[in-house]
């Protein structure tokens, strides 16, 4: 059993509160831009602070830091370990580029109270690299809440009658949920166990029956709603009607992936992949991941509305990840972390463009956006590239995450699996390329679009073309991610 | 002087009392200072005490040096010890932030608001410090009935429900007369301690028995626990906004302060728990009064009765708690009366700060109100999370040791209650939210042009506010410290 | 029967001080004047009252006021036999009561008077009803 060196060191902390000593900031500044650039330098920063702990964790160490000690056994308390710095890594760097695009986006719409929406969004990011550095389940819980309730103005922005009601709808799942599930199968695991610190292994193992133990497992899957899993998918659409920036890392990366960080965080930390295999609870795991994928993918296909049709997408592709965990294999284990990356890349190279046509030319269905690749060719270009990334195709990063996903279905022996993640595949395939061969050929006289549309503006392209180089740098160069990914997965199946 | 802060705390603001009263004849503008003054006194030796009592084990003080039994002592161990500072801190932060408002609603009477709140402020104080059973009765009724006539100064409705609420008070007052009656025939002795050595004996005498559910039944009528809650709604929302900040963080959580301090010293929990057979059906109430609580919550279209039935499900949960029957349940529900005294401080006052500027407290008064008072409602929206209980607010870790005490002792139902009216209170928050937050909205997707600025409250109403919401993440970071240092003594070995 | 007629009348200031509670209680939930329910009110708490004092009662006692008190020689160091008075101690206790029961009852009526200010009636259902109206 090989020794983990720890660290003592409060970078994590200042990493977690680089953003959140950015509101006071934000309020008190005179002037947009005084106020984006604070708000590109604390990005950088924080994205900083997460880079310079990166080298000691590669060598395979992990950095803690204890805030609080607040409950006998369990404090407030962060911890840098692979999977965490992965995770890190991925919403410190895309919340730079949502920030260049959400000043394309706010500034090109003109949208009113933008102080509100920057503070509440580096809130946001506060709490998500707290969700990624927790190392036991309060602190997770902690920053978990805190997201929900930061995040909600961002999905309310627009304050009109449709985004009341998103509004309560997400708060519904997403808290509800939580409150409901979360709060009371992690006090009952503190009870089985009298700790919640995650450990390699997984703490409850030997602490309860297999009833006690499925249940818990059940609930900590559906009770994290934010991953997604069907039937606790629903408020993912309905948050759609927030701003594209908002949707873009929020609902593809930050939001979405605390969900099913979490979720893997749960399975391999508390319950841990011997008590998963002992159980057999890593059936009803793969069971409901298939289900969600392969339904979240037809839903996807009858959609007209690009966000929408995303949202289904998104919500198929995260139960990817958990896929790759009931797996219980190595290489499945590894694509399924490894997804976390790529698809955020690709996702939110998705969203982008999708609301860089918005801002272009106003337009939100599909079926008005015939011919546009003319007028707007480098957003569609970078859409079709981060499509194939999505779908799984070489040279995209999306390729190496599915590749391994297979190999771990047929490593664990799960020939039904394989067979799933072809066709979630295809239907991807079948909800992507239609839209852009319609966007780029198409008669003449069936374009759409006047001579004036033209491409977005700057501050939106540029980051858009980044994200999607991005995706296809990661098929060539999947580091660090693939190996903070292997790190993780060789502690996680008994390094 | 250390040696006489248990005295202190409680004769400094008697005698300030008259002084005030006396004063406000002279020269109005002398009953605020005055007032002030004594209760900063009382704060400051009651934090002394605290200190004293962790460094020393528990004090004993006897008013004028007369010995127990014949005389009365002062018993300060480290359950009182705790709750003196709460009520003694909480009575002048609020005296603070209601300056303006007392001068806004009530002109013509500051004075005698003054001087009966330094006397119901005596009355808790003393409640909470003696350790005469008898004395306990006095001091409870001098709370009592400084209450009434601070929530009488109110709008209209307020003098007949003040009346219901004396109606209520004066039987539950007097049955916890009765129990001490039963229990001086029984033991001789009114002094707590003397009556807890005297009675182990005579557990299974039916007068023990008859006086333990009498005087459970008296207090459970002063702190609302449901069904005997049916005054506290309506005399908390007609009440004016200074006297309700008072009393309703205080005098609810003072009586379960006695509920546990009958639990624990006198009666002990061998008797409580084990010789008589009462605490499932209590649990059972309790879980019968939280979810009634929140249900009730959700029927109201204001925000002070909201906040007064929030209020009903919060004593059910310390009941609950206390009367799960084991160390951790007992924990979470001490903790709460800390927490919950200053959760409810915060929220109501938010709802002066609010009827100070807007003038009324429904929720037809409440649009646009996050964009005027930014302040005042951020530090609701703390409350609010505490309330909810999401870390790291100190709501979120007294739920935890009352779900974990739940948990621990097979009663689920509590832990469901508990986490229904969680989730209610999400929905009875988010209501408010929504409708301070979403101004009457157009169809032009809030691009509007927004008339008006930030027209929040005045700075002395809105920073003890604030204070009062850094308090609540505080304790809640600190819980630990607190559990281990304080609460941890106060329960006895035995209760496991 | 006699056991029980026995225990009954050897118990009387138990049953007396329970009729007069039950009597007040009634008062106080039955009676619509304002002013009869605050008189029952305080019937409730004299039957408290009274209940205390009858437990302070010795059989063969005297009122507790001593007797030669100054004495004169001798007698001044006698020792006083407590069996020779009643208790004292309750009927101290309740002269607070008395007075608390005093101030709530002045605190209640003044409370009446402001509401019959307002409502121009003291019967609670016809105030009931003018609150409705509001």
């Amino acid at each position: 059993m090989e020794t983990i060196e720890t660290i003592t060191s409060i970078k994590p902390l200042l990493a977690v509160l680089a953003s959140l000593l950015l509101v006071p900031i934000l309020l008190s500044s005179k002037g947009p831009n005084i106020r984006e650039s604070w708000t590109f330098v604390a990005a950088g920063a924080k994205f900083l602070i997460v880079l310079s702990m990166l080298p000691a964790v590669l060598e395979g160490a992990e950095i803690v830091f204890t805030i609080a000690e607040v409950v006998p056994g369990v404090a407030i308390k962060l911890k840098v370990d692979a999977f965490g710095m992965l995770f890190a890594l991925v919403s410190s760097s895309l919340w730079i580029v949502t920030s260049a695009y959400s000043i394309g986006y706010m500034r090109g719409l003109q949208e009113h109270s933008q102080t509100r929406y920057f503070c509440f969004f580096a809130l946001a990011l506060s709490a998500t690299v707290g969700v990624a550095f927790s190392a036991n389940l309060l602190t997770l819980y902690l920053f978990y809440e805190m997201l929900s309730f930061a995040t909600y103005p961002l999905v309310t922005h627009h304050q009109d009658r449709e985004a009341r009601s998103s509004g309560r709808k997400y708060l519904l799942y997403i808290v509800g949920t939580s409150i409901g599930l979360v709060l009371p199968a992690m006090l009952i695991s503190y009870n089985l166990a009298g700790t919640l610190d995650f450990s390699h292994q997984g703490f409850l193992a030997g602490t309860g029956s297999k009833t006690l133990i499925g249940l818990l497992c059940f609930m900590f899957i559906f009770g994290f709603a934010k991953a997604g899993i069907m039937p606790f998918h629903s408020w993912l659409p309905a948050a759609m009607v927030a701003p594209t920036p908002v949707s873009a890392l929020l609902h593809a990366v930050a939001v979405v992936k605390v969900g099913v960080f979490s979720v893997v965080r749960v399975l391999t930390g508390v319950f841990g992949t011997d008590l998963l295999l002992s159980f057999d609870l890593w059936m009803p795991v793969i069971y409901i991941a298939s289900f969600t994928i392969l339904v979240g993918s037809f839903i996807a296909l009858s959609q007209d509305n690009l966000k929408r049709l995303l949202a289904f997408s998104t919500i198929a592709q995260l139960s990817y990840i958990v896929l790759g965990v009931g797996l219980l294999s190595p290489k499945g284990l590894t694509g399924g972390i490894v997804h976390i990356a790529m698809h955020a890349f690709g996702k939110i190279t998705l969203f982008f463009c999708a609301g860089a046509i918005f801002v272009a030319t106003g337009k939100k269905n599909i079926s008005e956006m015939v011919g546009i690749g003319r007028r707007m060719p480098v957003t569609l270009a970078a859409f079709f590239v981060a499509s194939l990334s999505i779908i799984g195709m070489p040279p995209c990063g999306g390729f190496l995450s599915k590749w391994y996903l297979a190999l771990g279905s047929l490593e664990a022996h799960q020939m039904p699996i394989l067979l799933v993640l072809l066709t979630s595949s295809l239907l991807n395939a079948a909800y992507f390329m239609p839209f852009v061969y319609k966007a780029f050929f198409c008669v003449p006289k069936d374009a759409m679009f006047e001579n004036t549309v033209r491409e977005a503006p700057a501050f939106c392209l540029v980051p858009l073309v980044t994200t999607a180089l991005i995706s296809v740098i990661l098929f060539f160069y999947p580091q660090p991610f693939l190996r903070l990914a292997s790190i993780m997965v060789q502690r996680i199946t008994g390094g | 002087m250390s040696q006489q802060y248990p005295a202190l705390l409680v004769i400094v603001p008697l005698l300030s009392a008259l002084a005030v009263a006396v004063a406000g004849w002279v020269n109005r503008k002398w009953c605020f200072p005055l007032a002030a003054a004594a209760l900063a006194v009382a704060a400051w030796s009651s934090v002394g005490l605290l200190f004293r009592v962790l460094h020393e084990g528990v004090v004993i003080y006897q008013l004028g040096g007369w010995p127990p039994p014949v005389g009365i002592a002062y018993y300060v161990d480290h359950l009182n010890g705790l709750v003196l500072p709460l009520v003694s801190i909480v009575a002048l932060l609020n005296i603070m932030a209601s300056k303006k408002s007392v001068e806004q609603e009530f002109p013509d009477k500051i004075c005698a608001f003054y001087t009966l709140y330094l006397l119901m402020v005596t009355g808790l104080l003393g409640i909470v410090v003696t350790g005469d059973a008898f004395n306990l009765y006095v001091l409870l009724e001098i709370a009592a009935l400084t209450g009434y006539g601070l929530l009488a100064i109110g709008e209209k409705r307020s003098q007949l429900a003040t009346l219901h609420y004396l109606y209520m008070g004066t039987i539950g007052a007097c049955f916890y007369l009765l129990g001490v009656g039963y229990l001086y025939i029984v033991t001789g002795s009114l002094n707590m301690v003397d009556i807890a050595e005297i009675l182990p004996d005579l557990y299974h005498s039916k007068a023990v028995i008859a006086s333990f559910i009498i005087c459970m039944v008296g207090v459970w009528l002063k702190m609302a626990f449901f069904p005997l809650h049916a005054w506290l709604p309506n005399a908390y929302t007609y009440a004016p906004s200074a006297s309700s900040s008072l009393i309703a963080p205080l005098v609810t959580k003072v009586m379960v302060y006695v509920m546990i301090r009958l639990i624990l010293t006198v009666f002990t929990p061998k008797f409580a728990f084990a010789a008589i057979v009462l605490s499932d059906a209590v649990v059972w109430l309790a879980v019968i009064a939280v979810v009634m609580g929140a249900i009730l919550a959700l029927a109201e279209r204001d925000l002070k009765k909201m906040s007064a039935y929030i209020i009903v499900t919060e004593v059910g949960y310390m009941v609950g708690g206390a009367w799960l029957g084991n160390r951790i349940g007992m924990t979470g529900a001490i903790l709460h009366i800390v927490n919950d005294a200053l959760m409810t401080l915060c929220i109501f006052l938010v709802v002066g700060n609010i009827v100070y500027k807007v003038k009324g407290y429904a929720f037809d008064d409440l649009p646009g109100l996050f964009r005027k008072m930014p302040f005042t409602m951020g530090a609701f929206v703390i409350g609010a999370m505490s309330i909810i209980g999401v870390p790291p607010t100190c709501g979120f870790f007294s739920k935890w040791y009352l779900i974990a005490g739940a948990i621990s002792a097979g009663r689920y139902d509590f832990m469901a209650a508990l986490l229904f009216s969680s989730l209610i209170s999400v929905v009875l928050f988010f209501r408010v939210f929504e409708i301070s937050y979403y101004e009457p909205f157009g169809d032009s997707h809030g691009h509007d042009d927004r008339s008006g600025g930030i027209d929040e409250a005045p700075v002395t109403m809105v920073v003890p506010l604030l204070m009062v919401a850094a308090i609540l993440i505080l304790l809640g970071l600190y819980t630990d410290y607190i559990v281990n240092h304080i609460v941890q003594f106060a329960i006895p070995e035995a209760l496991v | 029967m006699n056991d029980l007629v026995a225990t009954i009348i050897a118990k009387y200031n138990y049953w007396i001080y329970i009729t007069l509670m039950m009597a007040g209680l009634y008062a106080m939930i039955a009676k619509n004047n304002l002013v009869k329910k605050i008189v029952g009110m305080n019937i409730f708490q004299t039957a408290i009252i009274l209940f205390y004092v009858s437990i302070g009662v010795k059989k063969g006692a005297t009122i507790p006021i001593l007797e030669h008190a100054h004495g004169h020689g001798h007698d001044a160091h006698q020792a006083v036999h407590a069996t020779d008075y009643i208790n004292p101690l309750p009927h101290v206790l309740m002269l607070t009561a008395i007075v608390v029961g005093v101030a709530t009852l002045g605190v209640a009526l003044a409370l009446a008077i402001r509401i019959y200010n307002t409502y121009h009636t003291l019967e609670e259902d016809e105030i009931l009803a003018q609150i409705r109206e509001e």
